[in-house]
């Protein structure tokens, strides 16, 4: 990941643990350890803007900033496109298999056991359980 | 009516229950490769036939009425003869408007209308073949641009899973983001659901699906039946294909990785998202699941040998008449 990526990433974190929107100081306070350039900052902050990670909003003379999403909400974004409930098929990702639900579920749990995977009820009510219907 | 044009239409009406018959074929399973290439001689012979023959249909219709029928046994789409057509239907149009001098225009018979609606219809055909290709493309680069950046906020690498991303969330997923820059997404769900052995070869399946670009050869098909959603044929052709992919990337990460921990991974994570099985499905279930990951596994498991030499060189003939005959009825005078 390049060094733009990964402050990015710094900087929506720093966003998504603050409750209120945040100025291009009070983020820079928040990654002191990083050592950055105030304009560094607001370069980075308006590029998220730009890509709609970010809204921002006056407040007096300075913008104000907040996710546009909640972090939950990008990765439920993430894994609706990669779980494909729809029974649409799309050329965009490729998938390594298909959560089935029912007596097709319990079919391969039988299957498991056949080949020897026996802790298979352990596991599969485990936290991935249920989660891919 | 010319031969070429009977050629066409013939080839264009047979795809359609040749189709049918290749997504109920067992042979497929055992040579993936080899089935992916008929479907791809099938769709792009479908194609090019249909158009082909609406086009070839009107266009003699239209030359005749002003020719009087001479020469119309020539190539259907050869250029000199296209712009003749042109022209005459210009005229023709013309003359309809004028009403010709007060006299009326009696060679527009119901069958020029006819023959006009096929030109019409088959360059209809071919724009909304263009522009479906066009869509579907837009559409996958959007959904992996917006894929790559949100990973790149949300993604983390993990030691289990090296040259993978793990997004943190408990349903089991794994897929790949293709393209130039590609990515292995795997989700934490997954990673407690498989262990060391079953993560190592879901890595080689997705690696296998990237390598080999197979998102290429889906996105056709994907892209057909976005336009053709009702068809039954167009819906089969995709799933079949999607399978297939699916397979081919198995026998890949299978030469890498024993078939077994491939088998288990699929079974674990396609049982993951199942919930509890309700009670009256019990007695069914167990003896035959007809769906795509048991028949995924029984391949992995008890493997069948590929094709023999004279099926394979069958096959090439076959998929060889599907490209050339149409391509030929187009371009080359009989």
């Amino acid at each position: 990941m390049n060094r733009l990526g990964e402050l990015e990433r710094a900087i929506m974190e720093v966003l998504w643990q603050s409750p209120d929107p945040m100025t291009v100081r009070q983020v820079g306070v928040c990654l002191t350890d990083r050592d950055l350039a105030h304009t560094t900052v607001m370069t980075v902050l308006d590029r998220l803007a730009k890509k709609g990670f970010v809204r921002r909003q006056r407040a007096g003379r300075a913008w104000r900033y907040r996710p546009a999403e909640s972090r939950e909400a990008y990765v439920a974004e993430l894994m609706l496109t990669a779980l494909d409930q729809t029974g649409d098929r799309q050329a965009a990702l490729t998938r390594f298999a298909r959560s089935v639900s029912g007596s097709e579920a319990h079919a391969l749990r039988v299957a498991l056991e056949a080949l020897g995977g026996g802790d298979t009820s352990s596991r599969a009510s485990g936290p991935g359980s249920g989660a891919g219907a | 009516m010319p031969t070429a044009v009977i050629l066409l239409s013939a080839v264009a009406i047979g795809c359609v229950p040749a189709a049918r018959l290749l997504a109920s074929a067992r042979w497929p399973r055992r040579s993936p490769a080899a089935a992916i290439a008929l479907w791809q001689a099938l769709g792009l012979s479908w194609g090019v036939a249909t158009v082909g023959a609406l086009a070839g249909i009107g266009a003699t219709g239209l030359s005749r009425t002003v020719a009087g029928g001479t020469g119309a046994d020539g190539p259907v789409l050869a250029g000199g003869r296209l712009a003749g057509v042109a022209a005459a239907a210009a005229d023709q149009a013309t003359r309809l408007m004028l009403g010709s001098g007060g006299g009326p225009v009696r060679s527009w018979s119901v069958l020029t209308g006819l023959r006009a609606a096929c030109l019409v219809a088959g360059a209809a055909l071919l724009a909304v073949l263009c522009w479906i290709l066009i869509a579907a493309i837009t559409a996958v680069l959007r959904a992996r641009h917006r894929q790559r950046a949100l990973l790149r906020l949300l993604a983390h690498g993990d030691p289990k899973v090296p040259g993978a991303l793990v997004v943190d969330h408990p349903a089991a997923a794994a897929y790949c983001v293709p393209g130039l820059r590609s990515a292995i997404v795997i989700s934490a769900g997954t990673l407690d659901l498989l262990d060391q052995a079953e993560l190592a070869a879901v890595l080689a399946h997705e690696r296998a699906h990237l390598r080999a670009r197979h998102d290429l050869v889906l996105l056709p098909f994907t892209a057909l039946l976005r336009a053709f959603r009702w068809s039954e044929t167009a819906r089969d052709a995709n799933r079949e294909v999607a399978l297939l992919v699916e397979m081919l990337a198995d026998d890949r990460a299978r030469r890498l990785r024993p078939a077994r921990e491939l088998a288990m991974a699929l079974l674990r994570v396609g049982a993951a998202g199942g919930g509890r099985a309700p009670v009256g499905a019990l007695a069914a279930a167990g003896a035959t699941v007809d769906c795509e990951l048991a028949a995924r596994v029984t391949r992995l498991l008890r493997p069948q040998p590929g094709l023999s030499v004279i099926a394979m060189a069958l096959l090439g003939a076959v998929a060889a008449f599907l490209v050339i005959a149409p391509a030929a009825a187009l371009l080359l005078p009989f």
